[in-house]
């Protein structure tokens, strides 16, 4: 091919790329576009949706009553015997000879409804303080700012065990608040961040030029452009979530109820049997670990694809 | 009467531990219903922040705002927050430099077009977009019926300014303010949008305060000009009168600063050297006086008064241009 007609083709094609194939799409179907051909996100993505699949299913999946202590008859305290393989069980059974897979499976939900409580309740609490913070300004934001920054002076796991600390009893319920109030400053701190650079944009300018109510102008022109930011970070604490609520059980802040199994339960009661039998631990971690990274990788090819600097 | 007094319009910035900055020191000027009134100068003259004060739109903290800005009789800078925000928008609009990033990126045009009628015409979702559709057309967007639906990146920067031209006009404001509409913009453009809102205003009877720094803008489009140095007005005149004999030395800097086709090729441009940040303050003497071409022993040491030298024009300088240096008069 002569290299002139070579350029006109690239050229062609360079055209075609422009305002075309974008017309008629919002920001957020922009940034889907772009989503689908990142592998990463791919991986991420597979990987929430089989836990997700997963979680959903089960119930039929899972063989046996996970409170049943089937293997019982194998369960030996005094030589630290634990059921092993066997037909039926194929990862034996847990220190109280319960059927393990099936408890594995079910785990699934508990771990699932914690991230995504923890983080709906975390982000509700701190969309509201961000609201509040940047929309006002003055001293409401000096105000919510040194809670929020109290609160992220200490540790968050540090803060989360104290909070769980707090109840008397020890539910599900607290764990899931615990975690969440972790959550809410920082993303109470995103929020307000971005919201204050919107505060100082053109448009934001423009719209109040225009006459456009307070009111209006904060939910219509400020948060909508503002959330970027905690839509990454909320897949990112989804992640967080499932580590920071396997911590409180691991420490024994977890639900007291272990009929109902939970990975970060599994894990923290396996530990007693780790020199003898790891396969306790390293299943239920392996599962923490993998959909962590899940939820991790997504937010971080989130985070790419609504970078205003990638929008054309 | 006119439509807008501004009297002794005064802003000073202040900042903790930072010295008081003034952008605007004392600047008054009428518009008259229906007129174009340039307001011309350099950057950080204090054009944007006079039309912001007008607005209403300088953050109250830390900001000192002084004089009055007569609305139809009514000073805007006294009015709460609740009735200025009821008049921008409907008695008062106004049209930014940067066309993308003073629109929505995250709503449709149609909706940012049809907020401002909603709001200020208090008619339904549905009446207001399809007022939104006709100004839309009449602002000369092509396809309006598409263009409602898409957001601002999928629109050329020509077309923006169009759409923020017709938020701005939605309402019929008697009063609008253009800064810079046609900076950001190709020159091609520029002068589409330029034709766009010479017809508009003269269609709506709308009033037009643009602010440019362009000499051309002020040449195809104002009825009269001031033209602003350090935060106060140095001359004013009728268009005509002022390409014709420029007075002040700044103002006749600004144009020879301006390459002309008519010119012979012979003929330099002359910039005016320094910058606007190196001047003195006018309390001791003319600001404009470290780069005057024209300046006197005197310039540097009295502040030059406002002088009306008649036909209606304006002027504050001690030695303007195309008059004789004056000299003793000598007796017979």
């Amino acid at each position: 091919m002569l290299p002139s007609t070579q350029r006109k083709q690239r050229i062609d094609e360079l055209a075609e790329t422009g305002p075309g194939p974008d017309a008629g799409v919002s920001l957020a179907a922009s940034a889907w576009r772009r989503l689908r051909r990142n592998p990463v996100f791919l991986v991420g993505a597979s990987i929430i949706g089989a836990f997700v699949l997963l979680a959903l299913s089960s119930p039929l999946l899972a063989q046996h009553d996970p409170a049943l202590r089937l293997l019982e008859d194998q369960v030996s305290r005094a030589q630290n015997e634990i059921p092993p393989p066997q037909p039926g069980f194929p990862l034996g059974g847990d220190q109280y000879g319960r059927p393990f897979l099936s408890r594995l499976l079910l785990g699934s939900q508990q771990t699932l409804l914690v991230a995504v409580m923890a983080t709906v309740i975390g982000l509700g609490g701190g969309l509201t303080l961000g609201i509040l913070a940047g929309a006002f300004g003055g001293w409401v934001d000096t105000l919510v700012m040194r809670v929020v920054d109290v609160m992220l002076s200490v540790p968050s796991l540090l803060l989360a065990v104290s909070i769980g600390a707090l109840f008397a009893q020890q539910t599900q319920f607290t764990v899931i608040l615990a975690v969440a109030i972790v959550q809410v400053p920082i993303f109470g701190r995103l929020l307000r961040g971005s919201m204050l650079a919107q505060r100082a944009s053109d448009h934001v300018l423009a719209a109040r030029a225009l006459g456009v109510k307070e009111r209006s102008v904060v939910f219509r022109h400020m948060l909508p452009n503002a959330l970027g930011p905690v839509v990454v970070q909320s897949t990112l604490s989804l992640a967080v979530a499932i580590i920071d609520a396997a911590a409180l059980s691991f420490l024994g802040l977890g639900s007291g109820d272990t009929s109902v199994p939970e990975w970060g339960q599994m894990l923290g009661s396996a530990q007693n049997f780790f020199d003898s039998h790891p396969q306790l631990a390293f299943w239920p971690a392996g599962c923490i670990i993998l959909v962590a990274l899940g939820f991790t990788l997504v937010g971080e090819s989130l985070r790419d694809a609504l970078d205003p600097k990638n929008r054309r | 009467m006119a439509l807008l007094e501004v009297r002794d319009l005064s802003v000073s910035f202040a900042r903790k531990g930072e010295p008081t900055v003034t952008a605007v020191d004392g600047i008054s000027f009428d518009v008259q219903p229906g007129r174009t009134v340039g307001l011309v100068g350099e950057s950080g003259c204090g054009k944007s922040v006079t039309s912001l004060a007008i607005m209403g739109l300088l953050p109250r903290r830390g900001t000192e705002v002084s004089g009055s800005v007569l609305f139809e009789g009514t000073d805007l800078l006294g009015l709460s927050q609740r009735d200025i925000e009821q008049r921008r928008g409907r008695d008062l609009g106004m049209v930014f430099q940067d066309p993308l990033s003073s629109l929505n990126p995250v709503v449709p045009i149609g909706l940012q077009v049809a907020e401002v009628i909603e709001r200020h015409r208090g008619v339904p979702r549905r009446a207001a977009m399809s007022q939104a559709r006709e100004l839309l057309d009449r602002v000369g967007i092509p396809d309006p019926d598409r263009r409602l639906k898409e957001y601002s990146h999928q629109l050329s920067g020509g077309m923006r300014q169009r759409a923020l031209i017709a938020m701005a006009l939605a309402c019929r404001p008697r009063l609008l303010i253009a800064d810079e509409p046609t900076t950001a913009l190709d020159v091609t453009i520029q002068a589409q949008i330029l034709d766009l809102l010479t017809t508009l205003v003269a269609d709506t009877g709308t009033a037009l305060i643009m602010i440019t720094h362009d000499l051309g803008v002020v040449a195809g489009m104002c009825d009269e000009v001031n033209v602003l140095y350090a935060g106060r007005v140095v001359e004013r005149a009728e268009r005509h009168e002022l390409f014709a004999a420029p007075r002040h030395p700044y103002t006749a800097g600004l144009m020879a600063s301006v390459p002309r086709l008519d010119s012979s090729g012979e003929q330099r441009l002359s910039p005016i050297s320094g910058s606007v940040a190196d001047n003195i303050p006018w309390e001791q003497g003319c600001a404009f006086c470290p780069r005057c071409s024209n300046a006197l022993q005197l310039c540097g040491q009295a502040t030059p008064e406002v002088e009306h030298t008649g036909d209606g024009r304006l002027l504050r300088c001690h030695n303007p241009v195309g008059e004789a240096t004056p000299i003793s008069v000598e007796g017979p």
